[in-house]
């Protein structure tokens, strides 16, 4: 049942508890509390739903579940919400809209129109670059942002990031390769793809099925099937496109 | 004629048949179904989110905001839809439940949406929908000190009972029933909700809470087996 024990997200394999709010990790005596744990009279007690690690002293909780809470520098992908007169209001996910200055913009754009840049609705690819209390101030300033259009966007579960984007972006060249798609991850769990239509479809099925299975081992194996499998079935109904 | 066998043949300090589950809900960031014999609520989280309108944010923190709902279907007189005047106590009291062991300061200005729906009910809806959002919250990632767990606890005639059914609430003989719904914490048995519904003497009402306390950290046990990916469906 406790399949998630196994979960190993980076390559050294630690020792993982699923651990509740409220339960005891272990005594005080001689650990102290790390992230999401507290001490409760000598007892080192998490806050938060997740995975206890023990790394040298510190206990820590890491969390499987929640909404995305952006850090300094995170790539996200975003949506208008809100056009005002210096610059765009986005939905990146989370506790708080973020900003898109009109000075953070890398182009010329007429201050009068916006919306010649940017819609409501458009998606675009961003990074974070300042977050203060309640406020998220977004740049497209760097490489590889900007406006993504067409394609779908999808939502994950953004603690599940790591394993769709795989070791060095292994996972996510798989799809790219045996779909044919382009895919932005933002670290938010916003997901961009784009290609064909079964493309589409296919890697976005695969990019769930990443996210449900994420704590079994040998994943790897299993999206290569699920895409091999996929890719089969596609071939016999349109002939000419090719897999590699 | 006192009460001396429960109508159901339970024993009086027994909880009825207990199911629990987490993730029933995927559009949900945490959600949760707990249910109490024939009683049951499933409650979805969604937040911490952007709070409008404006003027309702706390500055200093985030809030919770309750919304308990029972479907017109879950008693045997359809009930009418939408909110009522008990919807919205109900839905005060759990906000108030639960803000007590939820970090609201972490996120200011933001609210945690918690939507209970009572699918069924056959008395003690408000503890098993505390027990569902509780166990949503959880699963939801949002920073609790602690798990609570909620109860009905009732004298019916002259004895104390755990988990009433609807039968004995309205059981009119001897001293009659009174209610005591109970919400206590995980760690402490702090009582973080408490509510009573007849009359009962001061020493009897100590005699309630110990009951509580023995019930309810069986049913955290049941709700930490949930949150780690058990499906409970079982007799005590």
């Amino acid at each position: 049942m406790d399949n998630e024990e196994e979960n190993t997200q980076t390559d050294d394999k630690k020792e993982r508890k699923l651990v509740i709010p409220g339960e005891t990790i272990v005594s005080a005596q001689d650990h102290l509390p790390g992230d999401f744990t507290r001490n409760d009279n000598g007892e080192i007690v998490a806050t938060r739903y997740g995975l206890a690690e023990t790394n040298g002293r510190i206990v820590k909780v890491i969390p499987i579940s929640g909404v995305f809470e952006p850090r300094r520098g995170n790539t996200v992908i975003g949506r208008v919400m809100d056009i005002n007169f210096s610059g765009w209001n986005i939905d990146i996910g989370g506790p708080y809209t973020a900003f898109l200055p009109l000075m953070e913009c890398p182009r010329f754009i007429d201050r009068d129109n916006l919306a010649e840049f940017a819609k409501l609705g458009d998606v675009l690819s961003l990074k974070t670059y300042g977050i203060k209390k309640g406020s998220i101030d977004l740049t497209l300033k760097s490489r590889g942002l900007g406006r993504l259009d067409g394609g779908r966007l999808i939502q994950i579960n953004p603690h599940k990031v790591p394993r769709v984007i795989g070791k060095e972006g292994s996972m996510i060249s798989l799809i790219k390769n045996s779909t044919n798609t382009e895919i932005t991850v933002g670290q938010n769990g916003y997901v961009w793809i784009k290609g064909d239509d079964a493309g589409e479809g296919k890697a976005e099925a695969a990019i769930k099925l990443i996210e449900q299975e994420s704590a079994s081992e040998g994943l790897t194996e299993k999206v290569e099937k699920f895409l091999g499998n996929k890719m089969k079935k596609i071939n016999l109904e349109e002939t000419q496109e090719s897999t590699e | 004629m006192t009460y001396t066998k429960r109508t159901d043949g339970r024993k009086f300090d027994e909880l009825r048949p207990i199911r629990a589950e987490v993730g029933i809900i995927p559009n949900a960031d945490g959600s949760a179904l707990f249910a109490h014999g024939d009683t049951l609520a499933i409650a979805a989280v969604y937040g911490p989110k952007p709070l409008h309108p404006q003027h309702l944010q706390k500055p200093d923190r985030g809030i919770i905001r309750a919304n308990y709902n029972m479907l017109p279907f879950s008693v045997t007189e359809r009930a009418r839809p939408g909110p009522s005047r008990r919807s919205k106590e109900i839905s005060m009291i759990t906000e108030n439940a639960l803000s007590s062991i939820v970090d609201l300061t972490r996120f200011p200005g933001t609210v945690i949406d918690v939507e209970i729906m009572i699918l069924q009910a056959n008395a003690s809806t408000r503890c098993a929908g505390i027990n569902a959002a509780a166990m949503a919250l959880a699963h939801a990632g949002v920073v609790m000190k602690e798990m609570v767990a909620s109860v009905s606890i009732g004298k019916i005639d002259d004895k104390i009972c755990t988990d009433i059914t609807k039968e004995e609430e309205d059981h009119h003989e001897g001293e009659g029933a009174t209610d005591i719904p109970f919400t206590l914490t995980s760690r402490g048995n702090m009582v973080s909700h408490l509510q009573l519904d007849g009359k009962i003497p001061a020493k009897r009402l100590i005699e309630a809470y110990e009951a509580a306390v023995a019930a309810c950290k069986k049913i955290n046990k049941y709700q930490e087996r949930a949150l780690k990916g058990e499906k409970i469906n079982e007799n005590e």
